[in-house]
Order: structure tokens, then sequence, then C-alpha cells
């Protein structure tokens, strides 16, 4: 049966790594539903999470696979009850009314989001949490009129004392 | 000293003495230090021969082989034999030139991003950018072409990084890879529950894969297989992990294959697989794929382990330590009735081999071909009909005599990869049995051969055609001969005699045999035409299909 999955991924921090990471998925014929990368608190190491969708044995040929990397160091699958995942979304809304923004505003209060940006005719809100609560809030807003909207890729950690 | 230098200097402690190449541009510093080096420089005519080579000469010697090619298109050149060689796992160092790095990245003369393009068919890749980081990446490519699964490791040398200088530290330095740990002794758990179900199955089979002879293991599985009474069906790449004319040999599984071997691996209890990785041509229908069987899988890479076939008993490990621990835990275990009977079936397949008609059958070649060689002779192939002919029909006696293209299944293999043997065991015969297609793509080699008064003999089996391309043709497509007739063919002997080399083109029936002795006894190199009759087609699993549904008849002596 074909799952949502969140694997994270520790690896030296090296010119070419993300290409072979996104190489590998291709060739291996994985998605890459979504995807995110930054540094760690260790110097020369990086930490890229992966959605990715896919039955279990596919995710076990792609935790294997990303294994066989050299540049890879770790690799886990981030089950969901014991991770916190969360995703950043920035997005601009068509408001020409008062009524508009505030009705926009107290949506984005709600979901404890940010105005980050007001304009007489636009309202740009920006929102962090699990991409759940994202995807409601701009169901929400959609009906206002998204003029354009630019989401991070998934970032995750387990819940706990447990590291990586 | 500089980074050309430090380079040469890292070869050798590794232990390479000799590296198959091509030079260029940007390699004119390497190619100025290998003019007063002791390492010895085998001049190819064509960088996918340097890459073939060094594949040849690591698969004969169980050694790491290096080949050298230039930037640009040096570099494209070698892509098929470096994919060749990742994917049969042979350990190969690709050493490739670059442009300067101020200049990486403009699209300068003979420039292309080889890192790039060796990502997906190689081990690992690097690209020093400073002649400081030459030696330890050096070492650390050596450490990952060698251990774990095989590979190539492509080393991508940029012009100023060859010029600049290394010093004494630099040379000491070690590249710390974290991510890189190979698990060679498998886990005691799997492997008690392994013995287990060896010790209690009525019908086990081994099928033995090229990681039994990568491992140089095949001491231990013939133990193994004797100790625990087992029959042993290899793939293409286990070809002579085992003696085939041993009692429990099976011989070749899978799409070519012996029918009683694809019917006892079908009807088999527990099927003990070692470093094997369920190719489709070795499965065929994989959900009819030995139904009935436990699955025990010993491979070294985990990656492997369950991702063509599905796996009861998974053992990550090297086999011949794997194979150790067997031996020392099987004792007095019998299944003899199953073994008896499938070892009967299997030798009570007789090929027939005297057809005694002219053009050659290539049956009758392959006899002839066998007479004519000793166990320790080195038999590389090219890959279609050639190849299936020789795997079906040849007795392999030895591990790594028999080296040919698998997984990737690349023509124009044979003839560079003998060179490679030849290079490794100057000692031993080398033969390369190749098509009239697969020649043509590397018939500039004779020049190599030549040169380095390498002694191999080639036979051409010419049947005019791309045979495994025509068969299926034939076959499968209406007999609509599409563009793989290649009539007319060059003279070989002529092409072979402007190249200086020794000629003949065999039209007797036994004068294959006679031409393969008298060359290996006078150690000289010899191109032997033999035309064969391009009509005698290979009984074949049709692709996709289950293993036991062959489709025409192997002939047997009557």
């Amino acid at each position: 049966m074909t799952n949502k999955h969140t694997i994270s991924i520790l690896v030296e921090n090296k010119t070419g790594v993300l290409q072979r990471i996104a190489g590998l998925f291709t060739r291996r014929d994985f998605n890459i539903d979504n995807i995110s990368v930054g540094k760690t608190s260790v110097e020369n190491m990086s930490r890229i999470t992966i959605t990715t969708y896919g039955d279990d044995k596919t995710l076990e040929q792609i935790i294997k696979q990303l294994n066989k990397l050299i540049e890879v160091i770790k690799v886990r699958e981030m089950k969901p009850d014991q991770t916190i995942r969360r995703q950043l979304a920035l997005v601009k809304i068509h408001a020409p009314t008062e009524e508009d923004k505030s009705e926009i505003i107290q949506y984005t209060n709600i979901f404890r989001g940010k105005i980050a940006d007001v304009t007489p005719k636009t309202i740009t809100v920006e929102i962090t949490g699990n991409p759940d609560k994202i995807n409601a809030l701009i169901d929400l807003l959609r009906p206002y009129g998204i003029k354009e909207m630019t989401k991070t890729g998934t970032t995750a950690i387990t819940r706990g004392q447990k590291t990586l | 000293m500089n980074g050309s230098e430090a380079l040469l200097k890292k070869l050798k402690e590794n232990g390479t003495d000799v590296v198959f190449g091509y030079p260029g541009g940007v390699l004119l510093p390497l190619y100025d230090s290998i003019y007063d080096c002791d390492i010895k420089h085998i001049l190819v005519r064509h960088e996918q021969a340097a890459a073939h080579a060094a594949d040849g000469y690591a698969r004969a010697s169980g050694k790491t082989g290096v080949c050298i090619a230039t930037s640009g298109p040096g570099a494209t050149n070698l892509v098929t034999g470096i994919a060749t060689a990742q994917m049969d796992s042979s350990p190969v160092i690709a050493l490739t030139g670059q442009v300067g790095t101020p200049i990486i990245g403009t699209d300068a003369f003979q420039e292309v991003d080889t890192i790039g393009i060796t990502m997906p068919i190689t081990k690992t890749n690097f690209q020093p950018r400073d002649s400081s980081d030459v030696p330890k990446i050096i070492d650390a490519a050596y450490h990952i072409a060698s251990t774990g699964r095989q590979g190539v490791v492509v080393v991508d040398l940029p012009k100023d990084v060859l010029q600049n200088e290394v010093t004494d530290e630099d040379m000491d330095a070690k590249l710390e890879i974290q991510g890189y740990k190979p698990n060679t002794n498998g886990n005691p758990r799997q492997i008690t529950k392994a013995i287990q179900t060896i010790l209690n199955c009525k019908k086990p089979i081994i099928l033995a894969g090229g990681g039994v002879i990568l491992a140089d293991a095949s001491k231990e599985l013939v133990e193994f297989a004797t100790k625990a009474n087992i029959p042993v069906a290899t793939s293409l790449m286990g070809k002579g992990s085992i003696p085939e004319d041993h009692e429990l040999s099976l011989g070749l599984l899978g799409m070519h294959g012996l029918e009683s071997t694809n019917n006892a691996v079908t009807d088999c209890d527990c099927l003990i697989a070692i470093g094997c990785r369920f190719s489709d041509r070795t499965t065929g229908k994989v959900s009819e794929f030995a139904p009935d069987a436990v699955k025990i899988q010993i491979d070294i890479d985990p990656a492997e382990i369950g991702k063509n076939v599905d796996i009861d008993i998974p053992i990550v490990g090297n086999a011949k330590i794997i194979l150790e621990k067997f031996i020392g835990e099987i004792d007095g275990v019998n299944h003899g009735d199953w073994t008896k009977q499938i070892v009967s079936k299997r030798w009570a397949y007789k090929p027939k081999y005297n057809f005694g008609c002219v053009p050659f059958k290539p049956q009758e070649c392959i006899k002839e071909i066998m007479e004519a060689i000793t166990p320790e002779t080195i038999v590389t192939t090219d890959v279609g009909q050639n190849q299936m002919w020789m795997a079906h029909y040849f007795k392999t006696k030895n591990p790594r005599t028999f080296i040919s293209s698998g997984g990737l299944g690349t023509m124009g293999y044979a003839l560079p990869a003998a060179i490679g043997a030849q290079v490794a065991k100057p000692d031993e015969h080398v033969l390369a049995v190749a098509g009239d297609g697969g020649f043509q793509m590397v018939s500039q080699e004779l020049a190599t051969i030549k040169e380095y008064d390498l002694p191999i003999v080639t036979c051409i089996l010419n049947n005019r055609y791309l045979g495994m391309v025509y068969q299926w043709q034939v076959l499968y497509y209406n007999n609509r001969i599409s563009q793989t007739e290649l009539a007319p063919t060059p003279d070989f002997v002529q092409l072979a005699k402007s190249y200086g080399i020794d000629a003949v083109s065999v039209e007797e029936i036994g004068k294959l045999k006679e031409n393969i002795m008298e060359a290996f006894d006078q150690g000289e190199a010899r191109v032997i035409e033999v035309k064969i009759d391009s009509s005698e087609l290979l009984p074949m699993v049709p692709p996709g299909e289950k293993i036991t549904k062959i489709v025409g008849e192997y002939k047997q002596e009557e």
C-alpha cells in the first residue's frame, strides 16, 4: 500500500551530495514529494528531510539505497506519531476590502500565523506548522484568491529524548 | 613532488603496477610523470577499451584495475566501460582528466561534467580541487572500490591539481569516510536460522552468483555444497564458482539455462542464494520463481536483499566468511534422494555438440574450444548469442576464468577484457570469443595486442547477424529482420593481418581446435574466424515468463 513517509538523512556537507540523492530518487523511480536541506549542530554535516510516497518495499529500498551513498551517514524513517514535522508557507492573498483583511487576519490568528506584509490590495500571511495545519489554513484562504504561495519542504525531528 | 607524481606514487603504494589509458590535453602533466615512472602504461586505441581492460584485469586477478582517460570525450568514451564494470561489481578506478579549476564551469575546451555523468554508474566519485587532497582521495578510492560490494570509483583530476605541489604530510593524510562501513560478517541469528532451515529442508538448491567469485569463495562453496550434499545452480556471473564438471554442478539457470536446472530451482523447498542479485535474466517471472522455497540470501550489499525477490532469511555479509560459518555448522545432512534425483536429471542432459557440418554449428565451435584449452585458460566473451552459447554449452572449471559482461551486456567487451586479463595473467592462455558484431566495435584493439605482444587468441563466431536481436525478431517479431544483418562483414583475416596479427578463417571441422592449440603453443596472438550457421537459434525462456517455460529445444546427443 502506498503511504506517505518522512525520511531524515544525515549527510556529509560536500559538493554534489544533493545531486547524488536527487539522482538516486530519479534513477530508481522513487518520488520526492518535498525536500528540505539545512545545516545541523555539527560542522560539515547537513540534514535532509524528504517526504515521499511508496509502499513498504519501496521505502525499504529507498533507505537501503540511500545508505549506500558514501556521503550518507545516517538514514531514518520518521514515524508520524513520534515525529515533530514542520513546514513554512508564505501566502499572498487578494484582499482589496477592509472586511477581507480583517477576516484573513482572524483566520491567521486562529492558526497562530503572522501577517508578514499588507498592501492596499493584498495581505501576506506567514504560517508554520505541520503540513496538515498549513493546508487547513490555505483552504480557508483560497476563496479570497491566492495570488502567490511558496512553501518550504517539511523538516522533522523526533519527539522525546531520542535523536537521529 | 607535484600532483601527478603523488598520484602515481599512491597507485604504486596501493599495489598497482599497470594501468590502461589514453592521453590527452589536460593529462599532459600526468603523462609527463608517467614517462619516467615504473608503472607500466598500456596504450589502448580507444578509451572504452581502457575501461574494459581495467575491468578484465580486475576480474582475472581480483586486484583493482586502473584506467585513465582525458577530459571531455576521453571521459565520455570511458562511460560504457565504467557502467559495465559497475554493473558486475568489478573493482576499477577510473582516472579522468579535467580542465583546470579556474575554468571549470565555463564550457572550456574538452570540458564535460564527468562527476555528474558518472554519478549514477559508479560506487562513488571524487574531484580533488587541491593537489594536497590527491593522495588521500586515491587511498580512499582504492578502499571503496575494493571493499564491500566492489565497484567503480572515478577520480576526476583538474589539470592544475596535477601540476601543483604536494607535500610529504599530504601523502600521509587520511580521508575520513564516516558513511562507509561495509558489513561482512552476517547477523549470527540469521546465520543460525539459515543453518536450521538447511538442515531441516528436503529439497535445497544453492544458487551461486558473481559474489562467490568476487569474494574468492569458490573453494568454500564447493566444500559447503559437498558437505551438505546440495546441488549448485549458477547465474551467468557465477559461472566458474563451482567446476561445471563437478557432480553437484547444475550449470546455468535462467533465460538460456538448462531446462533441468530451471525445473530444479522451481521445485526446490529451500533456495540458498549466494552473491546473486536475482536479475530478470536469472529469475524469469519473479512471482513464479521458486514459489515454494524458503529463500535464504547471502549478499554483501544490503540493498540487494529482497530487491527483486522476497527473502525469508537475509544475511548481509561476505560470501567466503558466511560459507565458512556454514561449513563449520553443517554436518551429516542428507538430502540424498532429492539431490540424487536432481543430479541424475542434470547429467541425463547430454547437449549435442557433434554436427560435423559446415558452416559450423555454434555448439561444435564450443566443443572445439573446450578441447583446445586447459582448465586454467581465461575465456572472455562478447555479448549476445556467442555469450549465451558459451554460457550454456561451455564448461568453466575455475573461478575468474570466465569473463563476460553480465549486467550491462556490453558488446565489444571480449577483446579489451581479454587484453586486461592477459596483462593480469601473463602466464595463462587467454581466449576471446566474440561475434562479428561485437568484434567490429573494438577491432582497433588489435593494435594494442600487437604493440604489447599479447598472445591472445580471438575467436570470431561470424554469423553475419546481430544474432541475439535477430533471434528475437524471428521468434517474437514475425520474422521481420530489421537492421540486424551485418553482411557483408569485412575480411577478418585481412583485417587482422593488417595489424600484423596472424589470422585464419577455418572451414573444416577440427581446424578451430587445431588453430587455437597451435597459437597457444607458439605464444602468439591469432584471430580465428569461423563462419557459423546463422539459423541456429538458442532455446530460451520468453521474457517475463516462468523459467520452466522454455521455447525451443536444446538438441541432445542421440
